[in-house]
Protein backbone atom coordinates (compact mmCIF):
# COMPACT_ATOMS: atom_id res chain seq x y z
CA UNK A 1 0.00 0.00 0.00
CA UNK A 2 1.31 3.02 -0.85
CA UNK A 3 0.68 6.16 1.75
CA UNK A 4 -0.81 9.32 -0.04
CA UNK A 5 2.02 11.26 1.05
CA UNK A 6 4.34 9.76 -0.81
CA UNK A 7 1.75 11.04 -3.79
CA UNK A 8 1.31 14.01 -2.79
CA UNK A 9 5.61 14.55 -2.32
CA UNK A 10 6.18 13.32 -5.94
CA UNK A 11 3.47 16.10 -6.96
CA UNK A 12 5.55 18.98 -5.27
CA UNK A 13 8.65 17.81 -6.42
CA UNK A 14 7.67 17.66 -10.31
CA UNK A 15 5.67 21.05 -9.61
CA UNK A 16 9.19 22.04 -8.43
CA UNK A 17 10.89 21.09 -11.22
CA UNK A 18 8.67 22.67 -13.45
CA UNK A 19 8.99 25.50 -11.67
CA UNK A 20 12.82 25.33 -12.33
CA UNK A 21 12.35 25.32 -16.43
CA UNK A 22 9.73 28.02 -16.36
CA UNK A 23 12.38 30.38 -14.52
CA UNK A 24 15.47 29.12 -15.71
CA UNK A 25 14.82 27.73 -19.41
CA UNK A 26 14.77 30.42 -22.50
CA UNK A 27 13.55 28.53 -25.12
CA UNK A 28 9.93 29.33 -25.15
CA UNK A 29 9.17 25.55 -26.04
CA UNK A 30 10.36 23.98 -23.10
CA UNK A 31 9.07 26.69 -20.84
CA UNK A 32 5.78 25.61 -22.31
CA UNK A 33 6.33 21.86 -21.71
CA UNK A 34 7.69 23.19 -18.07
CA UNK A 35 3.94 24.72 -17.62
CA UNK A 36 2.55 21.36 -18.68
CA UNK A 37 4.96 19.13 -16.01
CA UNK A 38 3.10 21.67 -13.06
CA UNK A 39 -0.34 21.17 -14.87
CA UNK A 40 0.73 17.67 -14.42
CA UNK A 41 1.82 17.27 -11.14
CA UNK A 42 -1.17 19.43 -9.73
CA UNK A 43 -3.29 16.47 -11.56
CA UNK A 44 -1.66 14.23 -10.12
CA UNK A 45 -2.29 15.40 -6.58
CA UNK A 46 -6.13 15.78 -7.04
CA UNK A 47 -6.51 12.27 -8.25
CA UNK A 48 -4.57 10.73 -5.20
CA UNK A 49 -6.45 13.02 -2.81
CA UNK A 50 -9.56 12.06 -4.57
CA UNK A 51 -8.62 8.35 -3.62
CA UNK A 52 -8.01 9.35 -0.48
CA UNK A 53 -11.33 11.05 0.43
CA UNK A 54 -13.31 8.29 -2.01
CA UNK A 55 -14.81 11.13 -3.92
CA UNK A 56 -15.22 12.05 -7.41
CA UNK A 57 -14.91 15.71 -7.32
CA UNK A 58 -11.09 15.64 -7.87
CA UNK A 59 -10.89 13.39 -11.28
CA UNK A 60 -13.56 15.94 -12.01
CA UNK A 61 -11.33 18.72 -11.14
CA UNK A 62 -8.26 16.75 -13.65
CA UNK A 63 -10.81 16.35 -16.22
CA UNK A 64 -10.92 20.31 -16.55
CA UNK A 65 -7.77 20.82 -16.32
CA UNK A 66 -6.95 18.74 -19.11
CA UNK A 67 -9.37 20.42 -21.08
CA UNK A 68 -8.06 23.81 -20.50
CA UNK A 69 -4.49 22.30 -20.92
CA UNK A 70 -5.34 21.46 -24.32
CA UNK A 71 -6.99 24.64 -25.61
CA UNK A 72 -3.88 26.49 -24.13
CA UNK A 73 -1.10 23.83 -25.63
CA UNK A 74 -3.17 24.81 -29.16
CA UNK A 75 -3.25 28.43 -28.65
CA UNK A 76 -0.04 29.13 -26.65
CA UNK A 77 2.02 27.31 -29.46
CA UNK A 78 0.35 28.77 -32.59
CA UNK A 79 1.45 32.45 -31.10
CA UNK A 80 4.85 30.76 -30.66
CA UNK A 81 4.64 29.56 -34.42
CA UNK A 82 3.80 32.99 -35.15
CA UNK A 83 6.62 35.38 -33.43
CA UNK A 84 8.83 32.48 -35.02
CA UNK A 85 7.13 33.72 -38.07
CA UNK A 86 7.71 37.56 -37.55
CA UNK A 87 10.93 37.39 -35.56
CA UNK A 88 12.50 33.89 -36.82
CA UNK A 89 13.33 33.37 -32.45
CA UNK A 90 11.77 31.32 -30.25
CA UNK A 91 14.09 33.06 -27.28
CA UNK A 92 11.77 34.67 -24.42
CA UNK A 93 14.55 37.40 -23.96
CA UNK A 94 13.79 38.23 -27.49
CA UNK A 95 10.46 39.02 -27.09
CA UNK A 96 10.22 41.07 -24.70
CA UNK A 97 8.12 44.05 -26.07
CA UNK A 98 4.59 44.47 -26.30
CA UNK A 99 4.66 46.50 -29.43
CA UNK A 100 4.80 44.47 -32.43
CA UNK B 1 2.77 -5.09 -5.40
CA UNK B 2 0.92 -1.61 -5.31
CA UNK B 3 4.74 -0.36 -4.36
CA UNK B 4 6.44 -2.39 -6.27
CA UNK B 5 4.52 -0.22 -9.48
CA UNK B 6 4.46 2.97 -7.39
CA UNK B 7 8.39 3.70 -7.16
CA UNK B 8 10.05 2.50 -10.69
CA UNK B 9 7.38 4.94 -12.12
CA UNK B 10 7.81 7.28 -9.69
CA UNK B 11 11.59 7.48 -10.62
CA UNK B 12 10.50 7.46 -14.40
CA UNK B 13 8.28 10.44 -13.73
CA UNK B 14 10.72 12.33 -11.96
CA UNK B 15 13.83 11.64 -14.31
CA UNK B 16 11.42 12.46 -17.34
CA UNK B 17 10.61 16.08 -15.40
CA UNK B 18 14.56 16.29 -14.90
CA UNK B 19 14.81 15.92 -18.83
CA UNK B 20 12.49 17.96 -19.45
CA UNK B 21 14.17 20.92 -17.63
CA UNK B 22 17.68 19.78 -18.30
CA UNK B 23 18.25 18.58 -21.80
CA UNK B 24 19.36 20.76 -24.33
CA UNK B 25 17.20 20.29 -27.23
CA UNK B 26 13.31 20.93 -27.39
CA UNK B 27 12.82 17.77 -29.00
CA UNK B 28 14.43 15.94 -25.91
CA UNK B 29 12.75 17.70 -23.57
CA UNK B 30 9.16 16.86 -25.85
CA UNK B 31 10.14 13.08 -25.69
CA UNK B 32 10.82 13.37 -21.64
CA UNK B 33 7.58 14.80 -21.30
CA UNK B 34 6.11 11.72 -23.10
CA UNK B 35 7.52 10.11 -19.94
CA UNK B 36 6.52 11.90 -17.59
CA UNK B 37 2.92 11.91 -19.02
CA UNK B 38 3.03 8.14 -19.13
CA UNK B 39 4.65 7.62 -15.75
CA UNK B 40 1.63 9.69 -14.66
CA UNK B 41 -1.02 7.18 -16.61
CA UNK B 42 0.44 4.52 -14.74
CA UNK B 43 0.11 5.84 -10.80
CA UNK B 44 -3.13 7.31 -11.98
CA UNK B 45 -4.34 3.18 -12.96
CA UNK B 46 -2.97 2.62 -9.05
CA UNK B 47 -5.08 5.14 -7.37
CA UNK B 48 -8.12 3.95 -9.50
CA UNK B 49 -8.98 6.46 -11.89
CA UNK B 50 -9.51 4.44 -14.98
CA UNK B 51 -10.74 6.85 -17.06
CA UNK B 52 -8.27 9.55 -16.04
CA UNK B 53 -5.37 7.40 -16.65
CA UNK B 54 -7.17 6.63 -20.56
CA UNK B 55 -7.82 10.13 -20.78
CA UNK B 56 -4.44 11.00 -19.57
CA UNK B 57 -2.85 9.08 -22.46
CA UNK B 58 -5.45 10.06 -25.59
CA UNK B 59 -5.15 13.60 -24.84
CA UNK B 60 -1.70 14.21 -23.10
CA UNK B 61 0.53 11.55 -24.54
CA UNK B 62 -1.75 11.30 -27.83
CA UNK B 63 -2.61 14.73 -28.86
CA UNK B 64 -0.47 17.34 -26.93
CA UNK B 65 2.86 15.80 -27.01
CA UNK B 66 1.98 15.36 -30.79
CA UNK B 67 1.59 18.73 -30.79
CA UNK B 68 4.46 19.90 -29.81
CA UNK B 69 6.75 17.46 -31.91
CA UNK B 70 5.11 18.94 -35.12
CA UNK B 71 5.83 21.94 -33.96
CA UNK B 72 9.37 21.54 -32.91
CA UNK B 73 9.87 19.68 -36.18
CA UNK B 74 7.80 23.09 -38.14
CA UNK B 75 10.77 25.25 -36.32
CA UNK B 76 13.37 23.29 -37.15
CA UNK B 77 15.06 23.92 -34.80
CA UNK B 78 18.29 21.99 -34.34
CA UNK B 79 19.81 23.66 -31.00
CA UNK B 80 18.38 24.43 -27.82
CA UNK B 81 19.00 28.40 -26.82
CA UNK B 82 21.58 30.49 -27.25
CA UNK B 83 24.36 30.56 -24.68
CA UNK B 84 23.04 32.16 -21.38
CA UNK B 85 23.44 35.74 -21.31
CA UNK B 86 24.52 36.32 -17.91
CA UNK B 87 22.23 34.86 -16.22
CA UNK B 88 24.05 32.05 -13.75
CA UNK B 89 22.90 34.09 -10.44
CA UNK B 90 19.53 34.06 -11.72
CA UNK B 91 19.66 30.74 -12.43
CA UNK B 92 20.98 30.01 -9.06
CA UNK B 93 18.59 32.02 -7.51
CA UNK B 94 15.70 30.56 -9.26
CA UNK B 95 16.47 26.89 -8.31
CA UNK B 96 17.01 28.19 -4.63
CA UNK B 97 13.22 29.77 -5.57
CA UNK B 98 11.94 26.43 -6.35
CA UNK B 99 13.69 24.59 -3.43
CA UNK B 100 12.00 26.80 -0.93
CA UNK B 101 9.07 26.12 -2.65
CA UNK B 102 8.96 22.88 -2.15
CA UNK B 103 10.22 23.30 1.71
CA UNK B 104 6.97 24.48 2.29
CA UNK B 105 4.53 22.48 -0.12
CA UNK B 106 6.85 19.43 2.03
CA UNK B 107 6.30 20.98 5.28
CA UNK B 108 2.43 20.96 4.53
CA UNK B 109 2.13 17.33 3.30
CA UNK B 110 3.86 16.94 6.92
CA UNK B 111 1.69 18.72 8.74
CA UNK B 112 -1.29 16.79 7.43
CA UNK B 113 -0.36 13.80 9.33
CA UNK B 114 -3.73 12.18 9.87
CA UNK B 115 -3.50 11.31 6.33
CA UNK B 116 -1.20 8.54 6.31
CA UNK B 117 -2.44 6.10 4.51
CA UNK B 118 -4.56 6.07 1.10
CA UNK B 119 -7.42 4.85 2.79
CA UNK B 120 -10.20 2.13 1.95
CA UNK B 121 -10.20 0.38 -1.48
CA UNK B 122 -12.64 2.24 -3.67
CA UNK B 123 -15.57 0.60 -4.36
CA UNK B 124 -16.56 -1.18 -7.58
CA UNK B 125 -17.27 1.52 -10.54
CA UNK B 126 -14.83 4.23 -8.88
CA UNK B 127 -13.44 6.46 -11.37
CA UNK B 128 -14.48 4.50 -14.61
CA UNK B 129 -16.14 6.25 -16.97
CA UNK B 130 -19.52 5.88 -15.88
CA UNK B 131 -19.01 7.62 -12.56
CA UNK B 132 -17.08 10.18 -14.35
CA UNK B 133 -19.89 11.08 -16.45
CA UNK B 134 -22.56 10.77 -13.97
CA UNK B 135 -20.81 13.31 -11.41
CA UNK B 136 -20.29 15.77 -14.76
CA UNK B 137 -23.72 15.97 -15.95
CA UNK B 138 -24.88 16.19 -12.55
CA UNK B 139 -23.16 18.69 -10.54
CA UNK B 140 -20.87 19.32 -12.84
CA UNK B 141 -23.26 20.34 -15.80
CA UNK B 142 -22.06 24.28 -15.74
CA UNK B 143 -18.41 23.86 -15.96
CA UNK B 144 -19.09 21.31 -18.19
CA UNK B 145 -20.68 23.39 -20.56
CA UNK B 146 -18.28 26.57 -19.73
CA UNK B 147 -15.45 24.13 -21.04
CA UNK B 148 -16.97 23.41 -24.43
CA UNK B 149 -17.18 27.19 -24.74
CA UNK B 150 -13.45 27.19 -23.88
CA UNK B 151 -12.62 24.73 -26.32
CA UNK B 152 -15.07 26.37 -28.94
CA UNK B 153 -12.63 29.98 -28.11
CA UNK B 154 -9.38 27.64 -28.74
CA UNK B 155 -10.33 26.42 -31.62
CA UNK B 156 -11.61 30.30 -33.26
CA UNK B 157 -8.03 31.61 -32.03
CA UNK B 158 -6.01 29.13 -33.09
CA UNK B 159 -7.79 29.26 -36.74
CA UNK B 160 -7.27 33.49 -36.48
CA UNK B 161 -3.53 33.27 -35.35
CA UNK B 162 -2.72 30.68 -37.94
CA UNK B 163 -4.60 32.30 -40.75
CA UNK B 164 -4.16 35.34 -39.31
CA UNK B 165 -0.47 35.55 -40.89
CA UNK B 166 -1.70 33.96 -44.32
CA UNK B 167 -4.11 36.47 -44.97
CA UNK B 168 -1.27 38.86 -44.37
CA UNK B 169 1.01 37.30 -46.90
CA UNK B 170 -1.44 36.54 -49.55
CA UNK B 171 -2.26 40.49 -49.42
CA UNK B 172 1.72 41.42 -49.12
CA UNK B 173 1.82 38.91 -52.19
CA UNK B 174 -1.08 40.64 -54.15
CA UNK B 175 -0.10 44.03 -53.15
CA UNK B 176 3.54 42.90 -54.73
CA UNK B 177 2.36 41.67 -57.57
CA UNK B 178 -0.11 45.08 -58.22
CA UNK B 179 3.14 47.26 -57.69
CA UNK B 180 4.79 44.86 -60.51
CA UNK B 181 1.99 44.94 -62.94
CA UNK B 182 1.27 48.81 -62.74
CA UNK B 183 4.35 50.19 -64.77
CA UNK B 184 3.89 47.98 -67.28
CA UNK B 185 0.05 49.04 -67.94
CA UNK B 186 1.89 52.57 -67.94
CA UNK B 187 4.24 51.70 -70.16
CA UNK B 188 1.44 50.05 -72.37
CA UNK B 189 -0.72 53.03 -72.28
CA UNK B 190 2.09 55.35 -73.31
Amino acid sequence: MVPLPAYLVLGALLFSLGMIGVLVRRNALIVFMSIELMLNSVNLTFVALSRHLGSMDGQLAVFFTIVVAGVEVVVGLAIIVEIFRSRATVNLDDVDLLRG
Amino acid sequence: MELALFIPFAALALAGGLGVIASGRAIHSALSLLLVLSSLAVLYLLLGAQFIAVLQVIIYAGAIVVLFLFVIMLLHMATGEPAARGVRPWRAGATVAAALFFAALLSAVVRTRATADLGAAPGFGFGTAEAVGRTLFTRFLLPFELASVILLVGIIGAVVLAKGALTLRVHAESRAADEAEEPREEALTR
